[in-house]
């Protein structure tokens, strides 16, 4: 009856993402692909200008106001060493939700990318050691690699690259 | 049957605690020889349910206890016994003791027996002693040990039989039978024959009944009790055991055995449970009138009505209908506000919540310092927010312990004064331009300015010849490790706490002021802002960045000269204002804000700011408008910054963060 349907139901999507993999945001950034875990995505926006935080670290760029809460932005590019360039009202903000790992609060934040590509099902490769593919990134944030379409996919670690410790 | 009780548990401390304050409350009024009849009734009323309650959700420790002061209390209430003041001072110790058994049982903690069996005694000695003859047997019903009116040994042998609609009426045949295995070995047998086949069975009914033997040394009263709940709804016997009958036939073994499963299987839940309780015990809850319920419910209504007007409004919208959309605007931001207004106003408790634990502690600290003292309070009503509330309770509680130990003297010395030998304490609550003001008054002997100078000077905290104002030595007091009591007592004097109180309060935002007159006494006066979560502020621009400074701490904004400015050995600069020198605070320096645009001081602003009992001046670029704010944490996303206090959200949506004057003070004196 409608129990055996939804088991059913149930079993084809398990079978499902075992051969696609989890579903990724992917984004652009300075010509590389990255991916975030899409359930860790809360929300897009374009850029919009926000009040700065003073001594803070320069890829943090401020705050803005997200429905009532106070929500920093961080420029990806400047957190990841590559060249900066100007923001726009081109310019994606992807607001996410970061889990800390040490007190266990939900924080919410804001990346800026270049711009959004696509959603992808991919399925986690090994990290590989940095040097042999020269990252402008810490391997730590990088959950692990994957293949979307035939081109090689950075998927991060939301959690470990938002985390406030250690941020400076 | 199968209702889990954990769910009610919190009601049932909540409601506890608030019974133990009455009774409290109740006690210190007999006390103070206001009481008539309906105080003993109510406190009589406060023990009743906590006794009631406690029992049905299985704290039997807290019932027994509660069930000796119940029958004191039947007593006084029907004019068998007069309460002196030896019995009241047994009964208030006694609540204190029920309210620490009360929060074991909350947290699972354990509960220290000794002060049970402490005060359970000396309820028991009252009771014992030239006492009203017809409540005695029940008295000694909880004391399972005591010899009087136990059986020989042999135990009893007790027919239980709950009626048909037994369970109807909320009883639980469960509870009693695990009552009476508290009180010895259990045996039993259950009677099924009465169970209907399955069709006719109505789950509502009972059909069972039990024949058990309770061996050991029980008082049949003990007995008694466990059915006094019951008795209405059951047939119940209980007879004395002969020896013979006390061995148990082989055949209950299975029953009891069902029995003992269905508590454990009770129990494990419950296990379970705990953690979630304690967890649900920490985020804190608050009552709210049913009439500010009311209003907010109304303001609701309202803000729907114009919400449907303005979007019909919307639907075919022209410019000569202009107007009045102009007029739905102003009515929604009417409503916002007001709405706003109230739901603020969901957080004002009374300060009589801080203020009731007063009285017991002066009736109990002049009984102990034997100085005779009387508490007058006024404004008990003034209502502030639930957090300051909360964190206010304890500095207040040191300042009227100091002023009881330190300022009150000894009633000869007082006659001796020429002052009444009673004291009086005060504490007075009332609004004064958006603050808050708590003062604690004393008529006792006034804080000796010179001996706190001399003291200070001993402890290096200033120099001997040094010319300070009255404010100025009082606040010598504040500092940690200070105090001025020559003999050490339990009560204060220890110097542990003033700093403290101190620091509490500026937490909050307020400000402590001390005023005495040697000889007539001392005035403690508490500044506290009516809440934290909104404040009015000035912003101010600094480069393209605007902040906000709260409205509280501004003395003034001066457009500084150029010649008054001086400088501390080239690097801390400092403003002559009258005759004052302000250290300068350059928020465009701390905060690195690369397009400050005043760099020379007659460029810019000076606000002069209050910070810590010290005055400084902020510099900015530009004085802005002053509004009301709604903070808002930086940390619930992000991380705290120095000299940044929280952020809040302009009219036109953008973010403004806050300046924490401490906080900026603090980082200047790094810098230099």
């Amino acid at each position: 009856m409608s129990n055996e349907a939804e088991q059913i139901d149930d079993v084809v999507d398990i079978d499902a993402e075992s051969d696609l993999g989890d579903e990724y945001l992917t984004f652009q950034l300075a010509d590389e692909e990255y991916g975030v875990d899409i359930l860790k995505v809360r929300e897009l926006r374009g850029w919009e200008s926000v009040t700065r935080i003073p001594n803070s670290p320069s890829y943090v760029k401020g705050v803005l106001n997200l429905r009532g809460a106070i929500v920093p932005i961080i420029d990806l590019r400047e957190r990841f060493n590559l060249t900066v360039t100007d923001l726009s009202e081109m310019t994606v903000v992807i607001v996410l939700a970061v889990k800390d790992k040490k007190d266990g609060h939900e924080r919410t934040m804001g990346v800026v990318v270049d711009s959004i590509s696509d959603v992808v099902h991919a399925k986690l490769n090994d990290v590989q050691a940095t040097p042999e593919f020269g990252s402008h990134l810490d391997t730590e944030y990088i959950a692990g690699l994957a293949d979307a379409k035939g081109k090689m996919l950075m998927l991060l670690d939301v959690d470990a690259m938002l985390s406030i410790s250690r941020m400076g | 049957m199968a209702i889990d009780m954990e769910q009610f548990h919190q009601v049932f401390f909540e409601e506890s605690f608030e019974g133990l304050d009455v009774m409290e409350t109740g006690l210190l009024n007999l006390d103070n020889g206001e009481a008539d009849d309906e105080e003993i009734n109510t406190i009589f009323r406060a023990a009743h349910s906590i006794k009631g309650g406690s029992g049905t959700f299985g704290f039997q420790n807290i019932a027994d206890f509660t069930h000796i002061m119940e029958t004191l209390l039947d007593e006084v209430r029907d004019g068998i016994r007069e309460l002196n003041h030896a019995g009241i001072n047994v009964l208030l110790k006694s609540v204190d003791c029920l309210r620490m058994m009360m929060n074991a049982a909350s947290e699972g903690s354990d509960v220290d027996d000794d002060e049970v069996k402490v005060n359970f005694d000396a309820l028991q000695n009252i009771l014992g002693s030239e006492s009203g003859p017809s409540t005695a047997a029940s008295t000694a019903v909880v004391a399972s040990d005591t010899p009087a009116a136990v059986s020989a040994g042999a135990g009893w042998k007790i027919s239980f039989a709950p009626h048909k609609n037994f369970m109807q009426f909320g009883n639980d045949p469960v509870r009693v039978i695990r009552e009476l295995a508290t009180l010895g070995a259990l045996n039993g047998r259950v009677d099924t024959s009465k169970v209907p086949d399955f069709a006719s069975l109505n789950p509502e009914d009972m059909y069972l009944s039990w024949e058990m033997e309770l061996a050991g040394n029980v008082n049949k009263a003990a007995i008694d009790d466990v059915f006094a709940w019951v008795e209405d709804e059951s047939d119940i016997s209980v007879s004395e055991a002969k020896n013979t009958a006390a061995e148990a036939p082989n055949s209950a073994d299975a029953p009891q055995e069902a029995a003992s499963q269905t508590a454990v299987a009770k129990k494990s839940p419950a296990a379970s449970t705990e953690k979630k309780e304690k967890a649900a015990a920490a985020s804190s809850s608050i009552r709210v009138g049913i009439d500010k319920i009311d209003d907010l419910i109304n303001m609701v209504g309202e803000l729907v009505i114009t919400q449907s007007m303005l979007s019909m409004l919307g639907e075919d919208f022209n410019m000569s209908r202009l107007e009045k959309l102009q007029e739905g605007l102003i009515q929604l931001s009417r409503h916002t506000r007001e709405l706003q207004e109230s739901v603020m106003q969901i957080r004002m408790v009374p300060i009589s919540f801080t203020f009731s634990r007063f009285p017991r502690m002066v009736r109990d600290l002049s009984e102990k310092l034997g100085k005779r003292m009387e508490l007058v309070m006024h404004g008990e009503n003034t209502e502030l927010d639930k957090t300051v509330i909360e964190k206010i309770g304890d500095p207040l509680v040191h300042l009227v312990r100091n002023s009881i130990d330190h300022g009150i003297e000894m009633p000869a010395d007082r006659i001796a004064a020429g002052k009444p030998e009673m004291g009086t304490i005060q504490l007075n609550a009332f609004h004064r331009g958006g603050n808050i003001v708590i003062e604690i008054t004393d008529d006792g002997k006034g804080i000796d300015k010179e001996v706190i100078f001399n003291k200070g000077v001993e402890k290096g905290l200033v120099e001997p010849g040094a010319k300070l104002s009255d404010q100025q030595i009082y606040d010598l007091l504040f500092n940690p490790g200070f105090s001025t009591a020559t003999e050490i007592t339990d009560v204060s004097g220890r110097g542990v706490g003033m700093d403290v109180v101190k620091k509490n309060i500026m937490s909050l935002g307020g400000a402590i002021e001390t005023h005495s007159v040697k000889g007539q006494g001392s005035i403690f006066s508490i500044r506290l802002p009516l809440t934290l979560a909104i404040l009015d502020g000035q912003s101010v621009s600094v480069g393209s960045d605007n902040y906000i400074i709260p409205l509280v701490s501004i003395v003034e904004s001066v457009q500084p000269k150029k010649e008054s400015l001086n400088m501390v050995a080239g690097k801390g600069e400092t403003y002559k204002l009258r005759d004052e020198y302000l250290p300068i605070i350059r928020v465009g320096d701390l905060f690195q804000i690369p397009d400050a645009k005043a760099q020379k001081l007659e460029d810019g602003l000076l606000v002069v700011v209050e910070a810590d009992g010290k005055r400084f001046g902020v510099f900015v670029d530009d004085l802005l408008g002053q509004q009301q704010v709604v903070i808002k944490s930086l940390e619930s996303n992000y991380k705290r910054i120095d000299g940044i206090s929280g952020a809040t959200i302009l009219g036109d949506g953008s973010v403004a963060l806050i300046l924490d004057i401490l906080g900026l003070v603090r980082m200047t004196s790094k810098q230099v």
